[in-house]
């Protein structure tokens, strides 16, 4: 693998993490994110819809109009997203219930048009997919770990396992509910992002 | 890379044109599948609601088909309790018909206004449990909680006297808060109430978290989730109330004696 495609999967990951350094994808990852289990699909559907949109558009980069190119990509987009949202209806009609519009809002979500616009629209498809892969894993790791704090301290359980008996349930955790509220998903998220900046100096900018 | 206006129009028509063909195709195929899984979402509430299933426990279409071999769905005119004939009974939706001129009143019941909703059905639906060792009357019940519409299922002795079980399977609640009405320890506080008192006005209700004094009527509302659980309350009231199913049920209670 050559330092360019390694550059375009590693990183999203970590320093150009579409989350916590572009701030992209806030609302997905503040409404999905109080259980493990819808944080793991919407991070497939997202994973699924960036990949397809960005080969997709890759191959159409030279043939879209310059004056129309938003709308285009948004068509396509759209399309991906109520396909996997209809899907889902058919084949996993108990997570799709959770999710409810979030998958729809997929369409709306800043990465997809964002990684479409910036990087899609001037590379070929397979380096396109990749970064379109890169990106979704970049997204996942941060809803996985906001699910994670978020079921854990929210709710006391993982994936639904009970790890901390809550108080509900004749337990001893009182459950915060902060966390199961969307303000909770912004603390952490905010809380990352310190994290992330002090610990890689490179990510900081200089101060004027 | 410049492109002639004539080239953007069809490259415009041409994307719209797959684009759609794609995506209705897709609807088209995935349709019956999807509208299965409703109905049997649906129905796998009225046998939880009902105590038939394990709340737990997976949807299987061959056993919940099979247990409703023995569930009758009886649809009736809300004010006098009468039977009214309806074809395809699985795709009826009082909450849809009552927004209609023909097929709802104007809500009159305070109550009514308690759960934000306006109008009632004019023509209502109950499922009649009827199997081994388990007899109950299922009672589709709607209203409004603090974010959202909440459907549920209200389950009660044929007789009418007691409660046999509530649900709901769709609302927006805030999980954790509202969303505990969901919560399997809320749900069994319910099962016993008494649905009506000597007048025969609505009985069982909510109350504020830890203030419980009669036993007999009173559930224990959810603690930081008030709003959510008073809704509980009145849209329980309201269903068992004169505008809701009391007609009918009053028939229901003659007809056992």
């Amino acid at each position: 693998m050559n330092k360019e495609t390694k550059a375009i999967l590693v990183d999203p990951l970590h320093l150009k993490n579409p989350i916590t350094l572009h701030v992209l994808g806030i609302c997905s990852a503040l409404a999905v994110t109080t259980k493990m289990e819808t944080a793991v699909v919407m991070s497939l559907a997202l994973t699924f819809v960036l990949v397809l949109s960005n080969i997709s558009i890759s191959l159409l980069r030279n043939k879209i109009p310059g004056s129309i190119r938003i709308i285009t990509q948004l068509a396509i987009i759209a399309s991906l997203v109520i396909v996997a949202d209809q899907v889902m209806k058919a084949y996993l009609f108990d997570v799709s219930k959770q999710l409810s519009v979030f998958v729809g809002l997929i369409i709306t979500n800043c990465i997809v048009m964002g990684r479409a616009e910036a990087f899609a629209m001037a590379n070929p498809p397979l380096k396109s997919a990749i970064d379109g892969f890169a990106n979704s894993m970049g997204y996942a790791i941060v809803l996985l770990l906001v699910g994670f704090f978020r079921e854990l301290l929210g709710s006391g359980t993982i994936f639904g396992i009970t790890i901390m008996e809550s108080v509900n349930n004749g337990g001893w955790y009182f459950p915060n509910g902060l966390m199961v509220l969307a303000p909770g998903a912004f603390f952490l998220i905010g809380l990352m992002i310190w994290l992330q900046r002090t610990l890689t100096p490179e990510m900081q900018e200089e101060e004027n | 890379m410049e492109f002639s206006n004539k080239y953007i129009v069809c490259f415009a028509l041409a994307l719209c044109l797959i684009c759609s063909a794609t995506v209705s195709s897709l609807a088209v195929v995935l349709k019956d599948k999807q509208e299965a899984n409703k109905l049997l979402y649906k129905q796998m509430n009225v046998l939880r609601v009902a105590q038939l299933i394990e709340t737990g426990e997976e949807p299987n279409p061959e056993k919940v088909a099979r247990i409703f071999e023995d569930i009758e769905v009886l649809t009736f005119d809300q004010a006098t309790g009468n039977p009214v004939e309806i074809r395809n009974v699985w795709k009826f939706n009082p909450l849809k018909i009552s927004k209609t001129d023909e097929g709802g009143v104007d809500a009159s019941d305070p109550r009514a206004k308690r759960v934000a909703i306006k109008r009632m059905p004019k023509t209502l639906l109950a499922y009649r449990v009827k199997t081994a060792g388990k007899e109950c009357l299922v009672l589709p019940i709607y209203g409004n909680g603090l974010w959202s519409l909440l459907l549920g299922f209200l389950a009660i002795e044929p007789d009418t006297s007691k409660v046999v079980g509530i649900t709901f399977y769709e609302h927006l609640e805030t999980p954790g808060l509202g969303g505990e009405i969901e919560n399997p320890n809320w749900k069994a506080l319910w099962p016993g109430k008494l649905c009506f008192d000597e007048d025969g006005n609505p009985a069982v209700e909510v109350v504020k978290y830890g203030a419980v004094k009669n036993l007999a009527t009173q559930v224990d509302g959810i603690s930081g989730a008030t709003i959510t659980s008073k809704a509980v309350g009145n849209l329980v009231q309201l269903w068992l109330g004169d505008t809701g199913y009391g007609p009918f049920l009053r028939q229901q209670r003659e007809a056992q004696r």
